[in-house]
């Protein structure tokens, strides 16, 4: 057991989305400034990709983002982060060395399952084993967390932070832990955000394989028209009550990530001083006012209410729109960028 | 989606605990984070994810109590588990794990192995081996 409390400064922001926020906290920490928008549009966060053989519950993957850890994986690229990673077999080496790191005045990011986070509200505590916080202290058997997605800080018990961090499923959660040791506080922001900014044009736009990227949008129409066909009622509806929740619950800022990534772009206007990124924000932020029709009349047929009219297939249509939206959008930034 | 139009849909899913912030466009046009109680549609959605967990554990209640489940299958059920990731947190095969959701097999078990069930679904192991209420 750990000795002496102890309570690093750690100046929490609340944010959209777990991994970008602890992005951002983290840096500010270490004396660089970035939003959590920056910090999503440097790691190339923004992605689709719809893969109706990968499921989790019996339901297909859908994401409006790439694979979790990596948006910090290429921030820390672009940016010259360098970042200490670890995982653990060993529980309790696993929170020594937690201990030994906040010892030196650091504060720490942890993987996490919400299902085993007991401050986090009920209704989201299912078994998500890619949520992102921050450890920044200890005061006898609880720790300090800056959990992004919250107002305030809060603490977790020993126990529950063990079970949260050892969390099996896709992924194990395997005690991750992370911390940056060298973080540039001249770093060329420029350079990162217009090479994260060529990134997610570049894979929204060029990506083979029909399920990802833009062209993934109007590939998730055409299985949406047969779904009520293949599935049955009952399951179609649960897989489009899937695909609401991966757009719009907690972390994605609203319309899957896309509000978040029009707020990059209107930052990158101003930092790289090209004025018309201000207009291609403004672009994006219709294609998420696209979506968020799109799981207004989707949530409307899960609650049975739906407007006479609605059905899968002009559900599939509204897709099949924001479809050529995203690929007419990602081509234009993929050539100017 | 601008600022005056981020959805203030309250269904208590967030227990009053906090607010979520969205990304909104002010008055000049420029992003802004917006706290949010909620959205209908989210709610909608959260609610039928709840309600699947809900049946599974009706379900298995009625299993139990009909003798054709153990009540290792219902506290499973309980913490969202299949057996697949129930045996990941035992360390057991998954096969194994199954057959332990057979009454007479849990009936069976030892000390050491229905501790490390009860640790797995954080209960005691009294708790394990009834059904609440």
């Amino acid at each position: 057991m750990s000795v002496k409390d102890i309570a690093v400064p750690f100046d929490h922001q609340q944010s959209a989305h777990c991994e970008t926020g602890v992005i951002s906290n983290l840096m500010r920490f270490h004396g660089l400034r970035v939003s959590e928008p920056m910090a999503f549009g440097i790691g190339s966060g923004l992605f689709y990709s719809h893969m109706p053989f990968l499921k989790m519950n019996g339901i297909p993957v859908t994401s409006y983002r790439i694979l979790p850890g990596h948006i910090f994986k290429r921030f820390s690229r672009n940016v010259g982060v360098e970042m200490k990673r670890m995982s653990f077999r060993d529980q309790e080496e696993a929170m020594r060395e937690l201990d030994k790191v906040l010892d030196q005045g650091l504060p720490v990011g942890i993987l996490t399952s919400v299902f085993y986070l007991p401050y986090l509200p009920k209704a989201y505590r299912f078994h998500f084993n890619a949520h992102n916080i921050v450890v920044f202290g200890r005061k006898g058997d609880e720790y300090l967390v800056s959990d992004p997605v919250m107002d305030g800080t809060t603490t977790i018990h020993r126990t529950a932070l063990v079970r949260a961090r050892f969390a099996k499923g896709t992924p194990n959660t395997n005690g991750r832990m992370y911390y940056p040791v060298k973080v540039p506080t001249n770093a060329d922001l420029k350079q990162a955000a217009a090479k994260g900014l060529r990134r997610v044009a570049r894979d929204m736009a060029n990506t083979p394989l029909p399920m990802f990227g833009s062209k993934g949008i109007p590939y998730l129409a055409g299985k949406l028209r047969k779904y009520q066909e293949k599935l049955g009622d009952r399951r179609a509806l649960l897989y489009l009550g899937n695909l609401i929740r991966m757009q719009e619950e907690i972390g994605t800022g609203g319309a899957g990530f896309r509000f978040m990534f029009a707020a990059f772009l209107q930052e990158a206007a101003t930092l790289l001083d090209r004025q018309e990124l201000r207009e291609k924000a403004k672009e994006m932020t219709a294609i998420g006012d696209q979506w968020r029709e799109f799981a207004f009349e989707a949530g409307r047929m899960v609650k049975g209410r739906s407007e006479a009219g609605s059905s899968f297939a002009t559900l599939a249509d509204r897709l099949d729109a924001i479809g050529v939206m995203e690929q007419r959008f990602f081509k234009d930034l993929a050539r100017t960028s | 989606m601008r600022k005056e139009d981020v959805p203030q849909d309250d269904a208590n899913m967030l227990d009053g605990k906090f607010k979520v912030v969205k990304y909104a466009v002010n008055e000049n046009g420029d992003y802004v984070v917006v706290p949010s109680v909620g959205w209908e549609p989210e709610n909608v959605a959260l609610e039928q994810a709840w309600d699947v967990v809900h049946e599974h554990v009706a379900d298995a209640r009625k299993r139990v109590l009909a003798g054709e489940s153990s009540t290792l299958a219902y506290h499973m059920e309980v913490n969202m588990m299949d057996p697949a990731l129930l045996s990941k947190h035992v360390n057991m095969p998954v096969r194994v794990v199954k057959k332990h959701l057979h009454p007479s097999e849990f009936a069976a078990l030892d000390q050491t192995l229905l501790q490390r069930y009860a640790d797995a679904l954080m209960i005691t192991v009294e708790e394990l081996k009834k059904l609440p209420e």
